[in-house]
């Protein structure tokens, strides 16, 4: 015990499994030899993960100097826990194909399993980490497991993509770390040296007596390091060929989890920011980083020829619109800023999916020579065009819902933003529902079926994680639960 | 031994930082730049010994001897032999002109001077200069990788820019994690020197690859 904290959670604590099963994992992945058993040790390592998290929905433990969970970070948790879940369910159907058509050699899959569950790890702790410096850390090792990750097919483009990803984040991070630095010289004089001038429990409270300046200088290094992992525009450079270059479960959880988790971080420094009040409004520059992305993303998702490059464009469009509502603040936008944080994780994972099983199936990432999906392939084709539908916003999807709520949240409070917001959404619908319908209907090529179809139980494994999450999607468009609402207004409330 | 001293020697040194920060930045020959590279690690492991020394904070002489042992000895030998190993130790081609460069790197530290300075008026005078210097080099760092094409000088940049990053570190007064943080970031320069390794030796060998390459060449436009 240090001044009432003790430093590591106890055996019956939750956040020891969520944390350690990956950990574990990983290890014993790592020198696991035979593949196929690591496949489904990576699913039930996963499970086991996703069922810890469930249990922290009712059960708080108390804040350590490392390590907390609060009402904001546990939604995270546990949507995090769940993706990573039906990924690897996902990811159990992709590599055993993978594996044979021989572009993954044994050994690369026995390094992937391991690097998926160290990822998983290094997500989780960032998002529970009480400490700027510990989540910094894990931020920084979710760009090593993840750089790893996208360069495992070997070819120049994955090689080329990594290295990019890799520098440009590197630097991005470097700054954060510059940023967490000079928080850290902003609270020290308050809160005194050593971890507590680090937590975020305890800055939070004191923030106010915090020096307004260095904060703001702070916030500046923190919005250009965190935005950069974001994909926040000017800063996106590395993300469509990070997305369209790794294996496709890893852009599942590259575009669904770890963009959040980047997200959270840059919200969590914009609490204690906001809760100085002497400072600058972090709002403007949310807004018009949000609204940049936006844009540029709208207008690149004309013109894109690669599948999984499209998708990774629309990921950038998605969090342009998030920053955006949270830019915006005030409890209606933030309410709609986290709905649309769990909407986009859940159905761009689910495109993702698809995405990877039409590449399988058709041999191609080219969008040209994607055609007549609905007829070729009837349950992937209906899936997919549900899920293109509802990242693209059309109702009575989730995602409409929350883009909804921005809009009208934008609309009471700053008309005149409320145009380009309008503007930019439409733009990037026209493009995704121009290219779907090339893709879904239409004759399918005469080749359609040349590369063979996975078996039964694999394409059963690789739709299932689609189909449930389209129908959370479409659920939580239709109706949310009461409590979801109260808890989700309760952290829009002191998200400020 | 008085206060001012211990500020002026931690500020010398500090300094010594940034110039070997600035001279990084005029460097034409490759072999040149890694030199100064492992001369500008040496001055930071000194600064963090300082450091360590007045601020009586002993965990920062593992600061100073990771920089010492991995910065300035391991990375610049292996950059040397790589760099050799690929035979690619000509000049270093340059975005923008030496003097230009100069130019922009007095601006960026002007910058962080103006910048830093006047916020920090409550922090301890250690804490303020030392802060305005790691900023300094910080900038320097990123506009080195902004003008060098190389992919070594670009991870030579990024290594200075990480210097700054663990000098504004160290001089935080108490700052906890400094040797956890600077070990992983000396994880991450491990692994891109293995990237740039396996990525240089791809480009010489990659016709042993080709049918590889083959597959996936129809995935892209």
């Amino acid at each position: 015990m240090i001044g009432g904290f003790t430093l590591l959670p106890g055996l019956d604590n939750p956040l020891l499994w969520i944390l350690g099963v990956p950990l574990g994992s990983a290890g014993f992945l790592a020198v696991l030899k035979d593949w196929r058993a690591a496949t489904w040790i990576n699913v039930l390592a996963s499970a086991i993960t996703f069922a810890s998290s469930l249990l922290l929905i009712n059960v708080r433990p108390e804040p350590t100097r490392l390590l907390f969970i609060d009402d904001f970070n546990v939604y995270l948790v546990v949507l995090t826990a769940f993706v990573g879940l039906t990924t690897s369910v996902f990811s159990a159907a992709y590599i055993a194909r993978e594996s044979e058509a021989q572009r993954l050699s044994d050994l690369h899959l026995r390094f992937y399993h391991s690097m998926y569950q160290a990822f998983l790890f290094t997500m989780l702790l960032a998002l529970c980490a009480n400490n700027t410096g510990v989540m910094w850390v894990a931020v920084e090792a979710a760009t090593l497991t993840t750089v790893l990750m996208v360069s495992l097919y070997r070819t120049r483009e994955a090689i080329e993509a990594a290295w990019k990803y890799f520098i440009l984040c590197s630097v991005g991070i470097g700054l954060a770390l510059f940023g967490t630095t000079l928080v850290y010289l902003a609270a020290q004089p308050v809160m005194g040296d050593g971890a507590d001038a680090m937590a975020w429990t305890l800055m939070i409270k004191q923030a106010h007596r915090f020096q307004p300046d260095l904060l703001n200088l702070a916030f500046v290094f923190v919005l250009v390091g965190y935005g950069t992992k974001v994909g926040l525009a000017p800063l996106h450079a590395w993300l469509p060929d990070a997305h369209a270059e790794g294996p496709t479960p890893i852009s599942a959880v590259l575009s669904g989890l770890l963009l959040n988790v980047a997200l959270y971080a840059l919200l969590r420094f914009k609490m204690v920011i906001a809760a100085n009040g002497a400072t600058l409004t972090p709002g403007p520059l949310l807004i018009v980083m949000g609204l940049s992305s936006l844009f540029l993303s709208a207008f690149m998702l004309y013109r894109r020829g690669d599948i999984k490059r499209l998708f990774a464009y629309s990921s950038i469009e998605h969090m342009g619109v998030i920053t955006f509502a949270f830019g915006m603040g005030g409890a209606v936008a933030n309410f709609a800023g986290l709905l649309h944080m769990t909407m986009h994780s859940l159905t761009k994972s689910a495109i993702f999916f698809a995405v990877g099983i039409i590449s399988q199936n058709l041999g191609t990432k080219r969008i040209a020579a994607i055609k007549g999906l609905t007829q070729s392939h009837p349950v992937l084709g209906w899936g997919f065009v549900l899920a293109v539908l509802a990242i693209a916003g059309l109702p009575p999807m989730g995602v409409f819902m929350s883009e909804f709520l921005v809009l009208s949240s934008t609309f009471a409070r700053q008309p005149l933003l409320a145009i380009p917001l309008a503007i930019g959404l439409l733009l990037a619908f026209g493009a995704l529902v121009a290219r779907l319908q090339s893709m879904a209907f239409g004759e399918p090529p005469p080749h359609a079926h040349a590369h063979g179809k996975a078996g039964p139980l694999s394409a059963a494994l690789a739709l299932t994680p689609l189909w449930v999450h389209m129908l959370l999607v479409l659920v939580a468009g239709l109706y949310l639960p009461k409590e979801l609402v109260a808890w989700f207004q309760h952290v829009a409330r002191f998200l400020g | 031994m008085g206060a001012q001293l211990s500020y002026d020697i931690a500020h010398l040194i500090g300094a010594t930082v940034l110039m070997a920060g600035f001279s990084l930045l005029y460097q034409r020959r490759l072999f040149a730049v890694l030199n100064t590279f492992a001369f500008q690690a040496l001055a930071l492991a000194a600064a963090a010994a300082w450091q360590a020394h007045i601020q009586h904070a002993p965990h920062l002489y593992v600061t100073a001897a990771i920089a010492l042992i991995f910065k300035a000895v391991i990375v610049p030998i292996a950059l040397h032999w790589l760099v050799e190993q690929l035979g690619i130790h000509r000049n270093v081609e340059t975005a923008m002109s030496i003097g230009w460069t100069m130019m922009a790197g007095v601006a960026l530290v002007a910058l962080s001077i103006l910048l830093v300075l006047p916020v920090t008026a409550n922090a301890t005078a250690l804490t303020r200069e030392s802060l305005a210097l790691a900023m300094s080099v910080v900038l320097l760092g990123l506009l080195m990788m902004i003008t060098r094409r190389n992919a070594v000088t670009q991870v030579v940049g990024f290594m200075a820019l990480e210097n700054g990053l663990i000098l504004a570190a160290v001089s935080a007064k108490g700052m906890p994690l400094v040797v956890e943080i600077s070990v992983a970031f000396s994880v991450l320069v491990a692994m891109t020197l293995f990237g740039i390794f396996f990525f240089r030796i791809r480009e010489r060998f990659d016709t042993l690859d080709l049918a590889d390459l083959e597959t996936h060449r129809g995935d892209r436009q």
